[in-house]
């Protein structure tokens, strides 16, 4: 577990110094995300696993939930521009969920072959 | 009553309050949904941050405050993201036969989310800082707060957004998509991580482990695609 947590840091690290280090417009945590990808696949072809990191992942993604309530709670703090213009947020959001939602789905269900 | 003051400003001053606080109302919102069967408005997320914010205001607790305990919960969203590497690696085969088709739904996904959201924000009379901080909405959070940095839009706003569209998209995929016809686990699992990010995710997971390396794939792709389209597709629909 601490193993596995501390490869997950290191991976954002890493990504984070690639990230402003070369001015990528990607964000760290996306790079690191791509580095540990790397990773396990280099790993998995040797023929070993990762217990370790797949075990502190999954604790992390089993509450990921959890982890967008403290910037949710920010939404106190920009309550005068939200009331000031709803109606356009309210429509702006809703639409645009809706359009990726469908694009998205419905793109990838015509493209995609049935699996066997 | 001096003594009570004297606890509530050593509470002020250290993050045991925001921590304890968020955790605990996090749980108590978890068992909530778990009692009305994961209906999704008792979304957990929802749940707790009205409480919390309710909690904030009841006790006037400055924002501020509370995060100085909250953001070591906010942290983990970076080593989470890169989490999401594991079960991208677990489907990593799946992911590979179905590629020619990923690619271009995302990106056809993060394109009509993007445009439509400046578009109708625009067209109703949004102020630039709100479009601004809308465009980045439908990536994970911390992705988003930097892309509205960079484009002029406002991060906290821009995290509430991200918020938002995380909620919509968790209640909204589902009954959606399935009433269009969509029912490959594939291209749930890629459409709510492409337009709700790892919140409309999570709601999938439980259901089904394909959807959520889908999701999780897309959050990142996605992720990457947005932080490159997003600012020039900001400076062509909102040179105002």
């Amino acid at each position: 577990m601490l193993q596995g947590l501390t490869m997950l840091l290191i991976c954002q690290f890493a990504g984070e110094i690639l990230a402003r280090g070369l001015f990528l417009p990607v964000p760290g945590p996306v790079l690191g995300m791509l580095l540990l990808l790397t990773g396990l696949a280099i790993r998995g072809r040797q023929g070993k696993t990762a217990p370790g990191v797949k075990q502190a992942a999954e604790g992390l993604l089993s509450h990921l939930g959890l982890l967008f309530v403290p910037a949710g709670v920010g939404v106190i703090t920009e309550i005068d521009v939200l009331a000031g213009n709803w109606i356009a947020v309210a429509a702006a959001l809703l639409g645009s969920t809706i359009a990726g939602l469908l694009v998205t789905g419905v793109v990838m269900q015509r493209l995609a072959k049935p699996e066997m | 009553m001096h003594h009570l003051f004297h606890l509530w400003v050593y509470l002020e001053t250290s993050p045991l309050l925001g921590l304890t606080a968020t955790l605990a109302v996090y749980t108590v919102a978890v068992g909530l949904a778990r009692r009305l069967r994961f209906h999704p408005l008792a979304n957990p997320v929802l749940v707790a941050i009205a409480l919390l914010a309710l909690l904030l205001a009841a006790g006037r607790v400055p924002y501020s405050v509370y995060f100085q305990g909250a953001q070591y919960v906010h942290f983990l969203l970076g080593p989470a993201t890169v989490a999401l590497a594991v079960p991208m690696y677990a489907n990593l085969r799946r992911i590979h036969a179905a590629a020619r088709a990923i690619l271009p739904a995302i990106l056809a996904g993060s394109l009509a989310s993007a445009m439509s959201a400046i578009l109708i924000a625009r067209l109703l009379g949004a102020p630039r800082l709100v479009v601004l901080s809308l465009a980045p909405k439908s990536v994970t959070t911390p992705i988003a707060m930097g892309i509205a940095e960079q484009i002029g839009g406002q991060p906290s706003l821009a995290a509430v957004f991200v918020l938002l569209t995380g909620l919509l998209a968790s209640i909204l995929a589902l009954p959606l998509l399935r009433r269009v016809g969509v029912r490959d686990w594939r291209a749930l699992g890629l459409a709510a991580g492409t337009a709700g990010h790892g919140l409309a995710t999570a709601q999938l997971l439980l259901q089904s482990e394909t959807a959520g390396a889908f999701g999780g794939l897309a959050i990142g792709l996605n992720g990457v695609i947005t932080a490159l389209i997003v600012p020039p597709l900001a400076a062509w629909l909102s040179p105002f």
